[in-house]
């Protein structure tokens, strides 16, 4: 141990050559991002429990869903169940994109990794810039496991290539908004157990009130008007109209939301992102700050 | 010489708490200050200020020539922080730490790699780079935390109680690196708990409590503050604890304590060695028969209920 100290102690003088003096010109926010996002995404790869929500979690809905509630839920309209419940899977599974997001600022701030950040001379906004590439990165993963998980219980895209693609760009776009959502829970919580105790009971409603695993024509007026306008249940509807699976065939009373499902979806991304975007960054800063 | 920091009248209250009151801190370029204060005396606030992490409520205050408040950019660029918990990434390895801080430094990546591999072999976690942090022992964290902070070759370095936590051995081998980056002229700020740490490592001595700079120097102005340190001699035979007395008064120029009954008296010295020599030498000459001399450096204890009881004597004089 003796020689460990001597060791260290002899050779930290060439610790600090005058070269590294020199502040080093910023090399701009992308740069800063993607380092940012390296780390969050090395810490997923190190951390398989915490992307629980992305693989098991999803798997787990597709196989109970499809094999122990399946055969006592009736299609209007008809069809086989196990394609109807893919759309439902796929949008539930992307609305807890923000779950994920608002854990790792909430274990950031809990491993002291914010103070650490501050004190660097990193691109203003670069540090939840990483979190939002890491976590869309993040959000890629169930999309391509669903998919083969899909494939595997029967579910087929019966459309075409662009339709396919509208779909899966429908995805990707709400799991954008979702992590603007992620970033004002992690924010407001700030603690792991306080945002798995928030999702838990707010993201789910959310995901159940919904057509994900259920037409909404099967639930009581009041609470299936609800369902009707909630984005969860429009997702889903949109991606079952893209991938060409069955769905509730449209009726002449529908609102204008399930009607018009994809475009109602979009205003929503839309929505989300301007409104929880500048509130969620304004939540972040007062949060660090603290 | 310029200053490398300088703070004047830092205040900064959290709801109830008034964590600084008022702190003027001053460093020059290339020397070692220790602020030195009990838990919950402001160490922290005033060192997460000077470094941007924190605003101040009032007063002003320059890092390497910049204001903390409206340049905090430039300061960041020019300082190296490594704060009392560990802020080094867990699930990271610590090659993969200090690459992350190199390339946020706005290193190449290849410099960065580069870098991190110096670092690591210059303080001996080369085996240990390509482990995860979270397996590491307070000591290897703590070297790896000093790493980080010279990622990009700071002007100023602060350090928050860089040794609380540690094994008196850890504790000696980071004393060891302290030592050597202070010889290469970079400016450091560390809080401590202990004045032994203060006096080992800084040129000056900051002490604060409840937010207050109490006194400033260097450790032996400190200890003549507080009366120095303590000569206590133990004398063989009850009868001549008198005569006893009579001669540390005169070596030391204090009033002594008595304590017949103990065969023992005690007195205040600036110069405890000294003192010892010539007492001992006194008492030969006398021909009176001891059976312990020792000296007694003053604990931070001591210096500080000292410090603190003649101020809050003098502020109820002044009121």
């Amino acid at each position: 141990m003796t020689t460990t100290t001597t060791g260290a102690a002899t050779t930290v003088a060439d610790a600090s050559p005058p070269a590294y003096r020199l502040p080093h010109r910023s090399r701009g926010f992308v740069h800063d991002t993607l380092v940012v996002a390296r780390r969050g995404l090395i810490h997923m790869r190190r951390q398989p429990e915490q992307l629980s929500d992305a693989t098991i979690q999803p798997i787990m809905f597709v196989l109970m869903f499809a094999y122990v509630f399946g055969g006592a839920i009736d299609i209007p309209g008809g069809g086989d169940y196990r394609e109807f419940l893919m759309g439902g899977i796929f949008a539930q599974t992307i609305v807890f994109t923000a779950f994920g997001v608002a854990m790792s600022l909430a274990n950031d701030r809990k491993n002291q990794a914010v103070d650490r950040f501050r004190s660097l001379p990193i691109a203003k906004g670069a540090v939840l810039g990483g979190h939002a590439v890491a976590n869309l990165a993040k959000a890629m993963l169930p999309i391509v496991l669903m998919s083969l998980c899909g494939l595997v219980v029967g579910w087929r895209i019966r459309s075409g290539l662009l339709d396919a693609l509208g779909g899966y760009l429908l995805l990707i776009g709400f799991a954008f908004a979702m992590i603007w959502v992620g970033v004002l829970l992690g924010s407001v919580v700030r603690t792991p157990e306080g945002v798995t105790g928030v999702s838990f009971t707010a993201l789910f409603p959310v995901t159940f009130v919904a057509s994900t695993f259920v037409p909404t024509s099967s639930m009581p007026a009041g609470l299936r008007t609800v369902a009707e306008w909630n984005p969860v249940t429009t997702l889903s509807d949109a991606l079952r109209i893209r991938f060409g699976n069955p769905n509730t065939p449209p009726a002449a009373d529908d609102p204008w939301s399930i009607a018009n499902p994809t475009a109602y979806t979009a205003i929503w991304i839309v929505a989300i992102v301007a409104v929880c975007c500048p509130l969620a960054i304004r939540a972040y800063r007062r949060s660090i700050e603290a | 010489m310029s200053d490398a920091i300088e703070s004047h009248g830092l205040t900064k209250r959290y709801g109830e708490t008034q964590a600084l009151a008022g702190v003027d801190i001053t460093v020059p370029t290339g020397t070692v200050t220790a602020v030195l204060g009990p838990n919950g005396a402001g160490k922290t606030t005033a060192v997460r200020i000077l470094t941007t992490l924190t605003e101040p409520d009032e007063g002003h205050a320059t890092v390497a020539g910049f204001d903390v408040r409206r340049q905090p950019h430039e300061v960041r660029r020019r300082i190296g922080l490594a704060a009392q918990d560990s802020t080094v990434d867990p699930i990271l390895t610590g090659r993969e730490n200090l690459i992350m801080l190199g390339e946020l430094h706005q290193l190449s990546r290849r410099r960065a790699m580069a870098r991190a591999d110096a670092l690591l072999e210059e303080f001996s976690l080369t085996d240990a780079g390509r482990r995860q942090v979270s397996g590491y022992s307070g000591g290897m964290r703590r070297r790896l935390d000093l790493a980080a902070t010279l990622v990009a070759g700071p002007e100023v370095l602060f350090l928050d109680e860089p040794t609380t936590g540690l094994d008196p051995r850890a504790r000696l081998e980071l004393w060891g690196v302290l030592d050597t980056l202070v010889h290469n002229g970079t400016t450091l700020l560390l809080t401590t708990q202990y004045l032994e740490e203060a006096e080992r490592l800084a040129d000056d001595i900051i002490v604060v409590d409840h937010g207050r700079v109490i006194a400033r120097g260097d450790a032996r102005t400190l200890k003549r503050e507080v009366g120095g340190d303590t000569v206590q001699v133990v004398v063989l035979d009850r009868d001549r604890v008198e005569e006893t007395a009579a001669i540390l008064a005169r070596v030391t120029g204090n009033e002594p304590v008595l304590d017949p009954s103990n065969r023992m008296v005690r007195a205040a010295a600036t110069v405890g060695l000294d003192a010892v020599l010539e007492t001992a030498a006194a008492l030969r000459a006398a021909g009176i028969a001891i059976e312990d001399l020792s000296v007694r450096q003053p604990t931070l204890d001591e210096v500080f209920l000292t410090l603190t009881a003649a101020r809050t004597h003098h502020d109820e004089d002044g009121s």
